[in-house]
């Protein structure tokens, strides 16, 4: 088992006719992803690398049973195709798209949030569960299939950590990356408490950043929760406050959202903290020898 | 996106809040002449992105024409240093000439998200003028926040508690309920990510005004307002972050000596945190995209060299699904493009980094090649001694 994908999961890529959209389908395929199914507005009826593209979510769903979505759409069209995926049923989209405003985010939030699909992102490099299948844009190769669930707000700090932990033979059962926007689908909690229940992830890695609560609302919430060793890392220990670095939910903001204090709770709360972006891998093997 | 609080007014008053009657100077004749005009006796506020602006001597009261010009005098040009603006400060460009107006009672209100439950929240409270986190952590129970429900909006019903809970009765108080409706109206049409009213005031005359507005926009949403790109005082910002934002390159100057150029954000946060673990400080966050294509690679040694602090250069690109021999290439072109001589250790993962390091090493530049992160971050550090 894995958490949100595996080899039965069927995709439909939105936004497939775009150039990033077609680059990552394929991409995906070559890693062995089912791409079942692709859609773009006006293009219904077409084939592209001999995948059906149809005018919308509803009827790629019809004719090829897809129950994923890979969302490519630019910002100004991204959240409708959120709403549009959540309308045709399906059980999870991961939005990879960046730069969504936040006021179209605020009522996908709670549309999505009131269904029962799973949304990943926006602004995030997707799932990969190694060795069955891929949704997003990180490297396949780096991957190993395993048992630690990695779950974090990055796109190449994740792959930067993965790297580590495949080098130290650490495989991965599901990578999911949350992404790195001040409003997401599914955040550290979902995610965490997916691989709580998930008996082939026997760890958990998570990566986080500045800005905003969520690494200490994880931490209280492993503390109570988690029956699996979890070892992390903060980045941005070094970030000016009022900057925002980079991603649109990274900043520090009234004193809250600093790196120092996402660390101290994680460590409270029994996290094995990796104090340097170097040693996330060997903070994971240490936090999985305590376990055992 | 920052603006300027008589801009924040601007937009506030196209709303129909009230503000107090005033005038934009970019001279201290302009602001003889605006002084003149609100009957001498008025308020004299330096415009700069950044808030504590009264301590730091930027906002003044006067009472003739006469010491609002020498007060304009003093204060254009001058750099204003508050808690927010570091310690560099920021340069005075535009004077706020506003009428004095008697203050009877003053207020906190904004509107913001909430990232804990997605949603945006309204935060008011009765001790005004005061900076809110101040409140928040000393006198909690003195704020009243709510989050506003995303399909039914802002209802007149909540305004009117919110107004009741600040004391307000008779029509103070339902002008109170319909400046918090037009408050979310302009929040939700201008995409802010933050309106804060403060001090909110009752006048002795016994009428509601914005004495003090911040608005920040959404950086996501600025495409869809034309208007936003003139909107911006580039005075109040530093230029090579100019630079960077028009290449969609995500640039901080820091102060340190070593430029750094990642892909990523998330990374590049870790570059500077691995660069001080080392004993390294870095020149600047720089985030060319998770994709480094080669144009922003060179527009990104551009701008890194154009920072006079900067002795080196860490290149950290985890290239993923790119090929390192052609991260490698862009590397290359782009530091000879600019006729970079500073040293640069570059630190590449992905597909073919052996042959992207061959390429380096034959390429006759400054380079060395770090065989991982930790790695390359001390040979920069040691480069520099």
């Amino acid at each position: 088992m894995s958490i949100l994908l595996d080899r039965h999961s069927k995709i439909v890529v939105q936004g497939i006719t775009g150039r990033s959209g077609l680059f990552h389908t394929q991409q995906c395929r070559e890693y062995g992803s089912n791409i079942v199914a692709g859609v773009t507005p006006g293009r219904g009826g077409i084939h592209i690398e001999g995948i059906p593209v149809f005018n919308t979510v509803i009827e790629a769903v019809k004719y090829t049973e897809a129950n994923v979505a890979m969302i490519f759409v630019p910002p100004p069209g991204a959240a409708d195709a959120i709403l549009e995926a959540t309308d045709a049923g399906l059980d999870l989209a991961v939005c990879i798209t960046e730069g969504i405003p936040v006021r179209d985010m605020v009522p996908v939030k709670k549309m999505v949030t009131a269904s029962t699909m799973k949304l990943i992102g926006p602004n995030c490099p997707g799932v990969i569960t190694p060795g069955q299948c891929k949704v997003g844009i990180m490297p396949g190769h780096i991957h190993i299939p395993g048992k630690i669930g990695v779950v974090s707000r990055s796109g190449t700090l994740t792959y930067e950590a993965v790297k580590q932990l495949t080098d130290l033979g650490l495989g991965q059962s599901t990578c999911v990356g949350i992404g790195g926007d001040p409003i997401i689908g599914l955040n550290f909690i979902d995610v965490l408490k997916l691989f709580n229940d998930d008996p082939e992830t026997e760890g958990v890695f998570m990566i986080g950043e500045i800005g905003g609560g969520a690494e200490e609302a994880a931490a209280h919430w492993i503390r109570e929760n988690m029956k699996k060793p979890v070892a992390a890392f903060i980045a941005g220990v070094t970030a000016p406050p009022g900057k925002r670095m980079g991603h649109a939910g990274a900043i520090i903001t009234g004193g809250k959202g600093k790196a120092a204090d996402k660390i101290r709770t994680l460590s409270e709360c029994g996290v094995t903290v990796s104090k340097s972006p170097t040693k996330m891998g060997e903070a994971m093997l240490e936090a999985m020898k305590g376990a055992n | 996106m920052n603006i300027h609080e008589y801009q924040a007014k601007e937009i506030l008053s196209a709303f129909g809040i009230p503000v107090p009657r005033g005038r934009v100077a970019m001279t201290s004749d302009q602001v003889e002449r605006a002084a003149k005009e609100m009957g001498g006796h008025c308020v004299v506020k330096a415009q700069i992105y950044a808030g504590g602006r009264g301590k730091a001597g930027g906002v003044k009261v006067v009472h003739h024409p006469e010491q609002a010009q020498d007060l304009g005098k003093d204060l254009f040009g001058k750099k204003i240093v508050t808690p927010q603006t570091g310690p560099e400060g920021l340069r005075v460009r535009r004077i706020l000439v506003e009428e004095a107006v008697e203050i009877a009672k003053e207020f906190y209100l904004s509107i913001t998200l909430d990232r804990g439950s997605s949603q945006y929240m309204l935060i008011a409270s009765a001790e005004g003028g005061m900076d809110i986190e101040e409140v928040a952590s000393k006198s909690p129970e003195k704020i009243i926040t709510f989050a506003i429900d995303p399909f039914t909006g802002l209802r007149p019903y909540q305004a009117r508690r919110v107004a009741l809970a600040l004391g307000l009765t008779g029509s103070v108080c339902e002008d109170c309920v319909n400046l918090i409706l037009n408050l979310y109206r302009a929040f939700l049409e201008k995409d802010c990510s933050l309106i804060e009213i403060n001090p909110l005031v009752v006048s002795r005359a016994g009428w509601l005004m914005a004495m003090d507005a911040k608005i920040t926009f959404d950086d996501n949403a600025v495409y869809r307002h034309r208007e936003y790109p003139d909107m911006v005082d580039y005075s109040q910002l530093d230029p090579l972050e100019i630079q960077a934002s028009k290449y969609d390159l995500a640039y901080i100057k820091l102060g340190g000596s070593i430029g750094c150029l990642v892909n990523g954000a998330g990374l590049a946060m870790a570059t500077l945190d691995v660069l001080k673990e080392f004993g390294g400080e870095p020149a600047n966050f720089l985030d060319v995209g998770g994709g480094a294509t080669r144009e922003k690679v060179a527009e990104a040694f551009k701008i890194i060299l154009q920072d006079a602090d900067v002795k080196g250069i860490f290149v950290n690109i985890f290239g993923g699904i790119m090929r390192c021999d052609i991260i490698a290439q862009g590397i290359i072109e782009a530091a000879e493009e600019v006729h970079c001589t500073l040293p640069i250790v570059v630190r590449m993962d992905g597909s073919q980094v052996d042959e992207g390091k061959r390429l380096l090493k034959e390429s006759g530049l400054n380079v060395e090649c770090g065989d991982n992160l930790g790695d390359a971050a001390a040979r920069i550090v040691k480069m520099l001694g």
